[in-house]
């Protein structure tokens, strides 16, 4: 039984077992937590892969401001009869292109991301404001609502993941070749600047997808943090990629799993986990051995 | 014995940006083998020459051949290595990984397995001829500048370029480490018979390896033997500057002259 009327939470009314495997049929007998398992592990996928680049191209505060054009986007759109996903999909991608527009060669100043990050925020306090229904909409798009998100978000997700995912797999080692040597790739014919544009753009619609189940305030935990523990473990592209995938994968199933028997929220556990791996990969000998290993 | 061609051929070039002109009137040569350092003050345009050859910047007014081509498919015989913005603690990414950057760029689907091998192969060659081979599997974020450019030049002549472009190399290394890069880059030149166009502050580290210097400034490029084109006679002639080029007993040289006065086109 869901006790949350925002589901962030679950009280399910069980408690773990020994049997891990059977605790794990007992929570995927509910439909809500199958949806959540599916759509969580598209996000994650997908954030694991998209999120290297964003680490790796410097752009962390460009993905955060994002999320946040994403939140007016989606107050916007409750507040004009949309839904919150079409908003938050026709904001972010706005915002990505304005965002390449501004910046030389796609790379923003953070006074100038900033100064959009806190116009937009104050934007999608004012849609609240205006929005006269419940405010369990507001808190589903800050906090996300992994244990809440319908059959056809679940396909959206997973559709949309797997089109970003061939699209990052086409580019990958274009991609690569630009963000960590424009210069050079520039002078071989690269084209940067149209690359720059087009990865803010997937950026973007990975911000909009993930919003749905890790929120606006706490999209860094899928979208950064995996890939910022991945790159402490390996300096082979490919290698941290996977490693990223891997890391957000396991903090959303884990996260996913203990948010299941435990009365607090999923995002808590998700965030705590990517916190918890990133700090291990800060500790050196950790990492050394572990980039020995692989 | 390396059979000297024209490997570079400016003739009256004018090259600038949105179509206004950095420097104009510009005649140079470089052979195969040729080691060559662009000097000249801040702004001046030194980089542009480079960017030129890569086309990377608009050529107003003359004529750029790249043994013999056009700069579209003349550039394909160039290694560049531009100067490099900082690196942080987040580029993560080894040596040998860097190196092989453009190999896999080369196709949008992974190359052939083959192909694959012989990038490698290359890469891990000119990390040893640079005598950095130890280091191919350190992140380029954990090493010093030295041993940083030769990473950068590693990558550059492991797509065996007919011309290598180095801007500013020597910049950011103390004066032993500009000394090993220069002997090491010259060393290069003379096995592998490439021509290199080298970006520099400090031209002192260069001169017991340099055959050509080519000096930009006031809107023109002057290019020549280094003991022709710098003398005081020659230099103030040509820029109609009082200029004076002065040498200490070990040969060290330093250009002192007014060049900030804006040119006219």
């Amino acid at each position: 039984m869901i006790s949350n009327p925002l589901l962030l939470s679950v009280n399910s009314g069980t408690s773990f077992s020994i049997n891990i495997i059977y605790d794990l049929v007992v929570m995927l007998r509910y439909p809500f937590m199958r949806n959540a398992f599916i759509a969580g592990s598209a996000v994650a996928i997908l954030a694991g892969v998209v999120g290297y680049f964003i680490v790796s191209r410097r752009s962390s505060f460009a993905a955060h401001a994002l999320s946040h054009v994403g939140f007016a986007g989606a107050a916007g759109a409750v507040v004009v009869g949309l839904t919150p996903l079409e908003g938050l999909l026709g904001f972010t991608t706005v915002g990505a292109v304005v965002m390449g527009a501004l910046g030389k060669r796609g790379e923003l100043r953070d006074s100038q991301i900033g100064i959009v990050l806190s116009f937009m925020l104050g934007l999608g306090v004012l849609f609240i404001s205006l929005y006269q229904g419940y405010a369990s909409e507001a808190y589903s798009i800050l906090f996300g609502q992994i244990l809440g998100i319908s059959n056809a978000s679940v396909i959206f997700t997973v559709v949309s993941a797997v089109v970003l995912l061939i699209v990052m797999r086409i580019a990958l080692n274009v991609l690569l070749f630009a963000s960590f040597d424009e210069e050079v790739a520039n002078s071989q014919g690269v084209p940067t600047r149209l690359i720059s544009y087009a990865f803010l753009i997937v950026v973007a619609i990975t911000v909009a997808v993930a919003v749905q189940i890790i929120g606006v305030l706490l999209i860094f935990s899928l979208l950064v943090t995996p890939a910022a523990a991945a790159i402490r473990v390996s300096g082979r592209p490919r290698v941290a990629i996977v490693a990223s995938v891997v890391i957000a994968l396991l903090i959303t199933w884990v996260g996913l799993f203990i948010g299941f028997y435990q009365p607090y929220p999923v995002s808590f556990f998700i965030t705590a986990l990517g916190f918890v791996v990133y700090l291990a990969t800060r500790v050196k000998p950790l990492t050394a051995q572990l980039s020995r290993a692989i | 014995m390396i059979v000297m061609t024209e490997l570079v051929s400016a003739k009256n070039l004018a090259v600038g940006y949105m179509s206004r002109t950095q420097w104009s009137h510009a005649d140079f040569q470089l052979s195969q083998g040729e080691f060559a350092a662009v000097i000249g003050p801040n702004g001046s345009g030194k980089s542009t020459l480079l960017k030129a050859l890569t086309g990377q910047v608009e050529i107003i007014e003359g004529e750029l051949l790249i043994d013999g081509l056009g700069i579209g498919e003349g550039r394909r015989m160039i290694g560049y290595v531009p100067q490099r913005r900082n690196l942080d603690e987040d580029t993560v990414i080894t040596s040998r990984e860097f190196a092989l950057l453009p190999h896999r760029a080369r196709r949008l689907i992974n190359n052939s397995k083959a192909e694959r091998l012989e990038s490698e192969r290359l890469v891990d060659e000119a990390l040893d001829s640079l005598g950095i081979g130890d280091l191919a599997n350190r992140s380029i974020s954990t090493l010093s500048g030295g041993q940083l450019q030769r990473v950068y030049i590693a990558q550059a002549l492991s797509q065996r370029p007919e011309l290598l472009l180095l801007d500013e190399p020597l910049s950011n290394l103390d004066i032993r480490a500009s000394a090993q890069l220069a002997k090491s880059v010259s060393e290069l030149v003379r096995g592998r018979g490439v021509g290199v166009m080298l970006v520099a502050h400090d031209l002192n580290p260069l001169l017991p390896y340099l055959d050509k210097v080519l000096f930009v400034a006031n809107g023109r490029v002057v290019c020549g033997y280094p003991d022709e084109v710098l003398t005081s006679e020659r230099l103030t002639d040509l820029f109609e500057l009082p200029v004076e080029v002065v040498r200490d007993s070990s040969g060290r040289i330093a250009i002192m002259g007014d060049f900030s006065e804006a040119h006219h086109d």
